[in-house]
């Protein structure tokens, strides 16, 4: 089976590819990139010109729920969604039920996505027994079973103990510990950033410092270990100063930032619309401002969804008692496309770095390319699409997205996954 | 008049200044009524109001039960505590089965900040916030704002001093957005771990010594310390609250001459407020009962449309 796309501007930073060329792919994998490449008639041909052809997406940090809360995704929905979104590699999170915490519990995962078999899945173990903070899991079981990190996401592992020896056993089986920051104690019962529209629309605020707080322990504990530390979501400007200054005293720390804390401020909150309930919350506009210009300077390695869908009963309700999270990996892109490099923040190689090269980088997985030889994973985007957010027409079962209604321009044209086409303009092939 | 076209009354954030006029003046005529023997007035007959509390207030859902009453209205009130909402319905589903028994106004207290706009973004009644969350009170401001003026004559340039815990307080919230659209030069009084970040921001002043906040005010609005709020170590104790924040008739004398003092009850004697100064002439805490009937009959007399001279009679 053989696959030519021809004529589209081929954007591979791995291999400092930006221009005008052909791919062709023979058996699920990269044969040959180059000008005018020769059909001989057996290849189904692709006419790229005009779209943006690049290594397939990854995606760090989703929520497919599955097992466990398949009301509100499972991992066919969310494959789907993923393919849809641009992304051929996606790592889901271990806080389902039961939890990702031992290595059947990895294996259901990773087989189901494999049956689904429309992207890569990659399963994250949890750091402790049913995200308790207590207790250790089966890291080794779990590295075995396919996982590809370890973490508490949703919840911050509140023991430094605890959190220390996981960096250290982690750092053991050569695997990143993906780190969910948030000072409990300080957070409470907090629904929204903590500053002036908090006070002006009267809910109780989340200060950014329990996220910084956390970040710093957890900086000091990467040195102190020397194992690698992956903080998710970062979302205020101290959290990115205090990953600078530990870097440079040279800690191993990556980080991620979401479409909806680089594009959305606490502003948004105003409605009490729960779609703009997430955790961490969305910041003041100065924060929001430092997360951009920090993308542009390189100090972010990439952009992950943090994808959290919901049934509509978790979200269509009270602003305190909704669940917190955005259903973001259909949009993902678009609103990138759209709010930071339509709008001038970032170039679009940028852009494709942050959703390629920096998040394989962070697994140190041979993902994100387009050398030949590699597994033909591929995202072609029309950079001049324009179509509306529209929850209803999602593949994901969570609608709970405050991108709903606007329209943006940038969107997923084409997601190849190991030479199959598996997405095409919106549609599943 | 403008009031007549808005459907809700979720907060005096987004009331403008001609509006609050309007309801103020409104109110002046409903007072009326409620000192007359005959306490009744036809002008919303056959309409239907109900209240909804998630939270306890015998007083406020009393008052807005009256308010309807003195109208003709028919008042009725939802037990949440008996109800179905203890059996895991909805707050959908419960203002749907509200909505379909038919009643025009809907008047909503709830812990959870925003549950009324919520409401009223679900329904096709119109709602009125009788309390969300830490937010948001705006009948209880309309009938602060409404004594003052009794006692004062305007609004209008008045400095006016909020005592307590202002963070958690939807008191403070409401009577700061109404005051600041009449040029009020405002300042909150409390513990700083009580006062709300970027409070300076809304125009408001904030003081951690009592005396110095009170120094040449013409208002002082005591707020109730609610201890059901302090989790965690907000302040010490009470003892040391009362030290610092109690309210002496020695306090007023530092404020302005002819200065008034509110509480919107019910209030802890001997905590946030002294005995001496609850009970003297000074404070307004008892008319605040009966103004805050005649605000609520304005707003549902405004909203629901009566005659203006069915109340004349």
């Amino acid at each position: 089976m053989k696959l030519l796309v021809k004529g589209g501007r081929v954007i591979d930073p791995a291999n400092k590819v930006d221009r005008i060329c052909d791919i062709l792919i023979k058996d699920s994998k990269i044969a040959s990139v180059g000008e005018d490449l020769p059909a001989d008639g057996n290849e189904d041909v692709i006419d790229a010109t005009g779209k943006i052809v690049c290594p397939g997406f990854i995606d760090l940090h989703a929520h497919f729920r599955d097992p466990g809360y398949e009301h509100k995704e499972d991992i066919i929905t969310g494959s789907k969604a993923a393919a849809i979104g641009g992304f051929t590699t996606v790592c889901c999170m271990p806080n389902t039920d039961p939890v990702v915490h031992n290595g059947p519990v990895a294996s259901y995962v990773k087989r189901k996505g494999e049956q689904v078999g429309l992207i890569n899945l990659l399963p994250i173990g949890s750091i402790t027994k049913n995200l308790e903070g207590e207790e250790l899991s089966e890291m080794a079981e779990l590295a075995a079973a396919g996982c590809v990190a370890f973490s508490d996401d949703g919840k911050p592992v509140m023991r430094s103990d605890v959190m220390r020896h996981a960096l250290e056993y982690s750092d053991m089986l050569s695997l990143p510990v993906f780190s969910h920051c948030e000072d409990l104690n300080l957070s409470r019962d907090g629904q929204m950033h903590e500053g002036y529209y908090s006070t002006l629309y009267g809910l109780q605020g989340i200060p950014k410092e329990a996220e910084e707080i956390m970040v710093a322990r957890d900086a000091e504990l990467a040195r102190l270990t020397g194992a690698h530390l992956h903080v998710c979501h970062v979302s205020t400007a101290g959290t990115l100063h205090i990953i600078e200054e530990a870097r440079a005293c040279g800690a191993n720390i990556t980080c991620e930032v979401t479409p909806h804390h680089l594009t959305l401020t606490d502003e948004a909150v105003g409605t009490y619309d729960t779609d703009t309930k997430v955790n961490p919350p969305l910041r003041s506009e100065d924060h929001v401002k430092t997360l951009v210009d920090a993308i542009g300077s390189g100090l972010i390695d990439c952009i992950a969804t943090d994808h959290a869908p919901h049934n509509v009963e978790s979200k269509d309700c009270e602003y305190a008692k909704a669940s917190f999270g955005i259903s973001g990996i259909e949009t993902a892109v678009a609103v990138i496309m759209d709010k930071l490099v339509h709008a001038g923040h970032i170039d679009i190689s940028q852009m494709v770095s942050l959703f390629t090269v920096g998040p394989s980088r962070v697994l140190g997985l041979e993902l994100g390319t387009l050398a030949p030889e590699s597994r033909a994973d591929i995202t072609i985007i029309d950079p001049d699409a324009i179509g509306q957010v529209d929850p209803k027409t999602f593949y994901s079962k969570g609608k709970n997205t405050p991108f709903k209604g606007m329209e943006l321009r940038g969107w997923p044209w084409m997601t190849i996954v190991g030479g199959r086409i598996v997405a095409r303009e919106g549609r599943l092939v | 008049m403008r009031f007549d076209r808005r459907k809700d009354l979720l907060g005096l954030r987004d009331v403008s200044r001609e509006e609050i006029e309007v309801i103020l003046g409104t109110a002046i005529p409903m007072k009326d009524i409620i000192r007359r023997d005959m306490k009744k007035v036809p002008a919303l007959r056959g309409k239907g109001i109900i209240t909804v509390f998630y939270e306890n207030s015998t007083r406020t859902r009393t008052s807005f039960e009256l308010a309807g009453k003195y109208l003709s209205a028919d008042t009725s009130n939802l037990a949440v505590s008996s109800s179905s909402v203890q059996k895991g319905e909805s707050l959908k589903d419960t203002l749907k089965t509200i909505e379909m028994m038919g009643p025009d106004v809907l008047v909503m207290r709830h812990s959870c900040t925003g549950a009324p706009h919520y409401a009223a973004r679900n329904t096709k009644m119109r709602v009125i916030n009788a309390g969300d969350g830490i937010n948001e009170h705006p009948t209880q401001a309309l009938l602060d704002m409404y004594s003052i003026r009794e006692r004062k004559g305007t609004l209008e340039g008045l400095k006016v001093a909020i005592v307590g815990d202002i963070l958690h307080s939807r008191v403070a919230r409401s009577n700061i957005f109404g005051l600041s659209k009449f040029g009020c030069e405002l300042r909150v009084i409390g513990p700083s771990t009580l006062i709300p970040p970027d409070i300076e921001k809304l125009g408001v002043k904030a003081y951690a010594n009592l005396e110095s906040g009170l120094k040449g005010v013409d208002v002082i609005n005591v707020l109730r310390i609610q201890k059901e709020r302090q989790h965690g170590a907000l302040f010490p104790s009470i003892d040391e609250y009362r030290e610092l924040y109690m309210v002496t008739p020695e306090h007023l004398a530092l404020a302005a001459d002819d200065a008034v003092v509110l509480h919107p009850g019910p209030m802890n004697r001997g905590i946030e407020i002294s005995t001496e100064l609850a009970e003297s002439s000074r404070c307004v805490v008892n008319e605040q009962v009966s103004n805050g009937v005649a605000v609520r009959m304005a707003i549902l007399y405004l909203m629901l449309g009566g005659g203006r001279d069915e109340i004349a009679g």
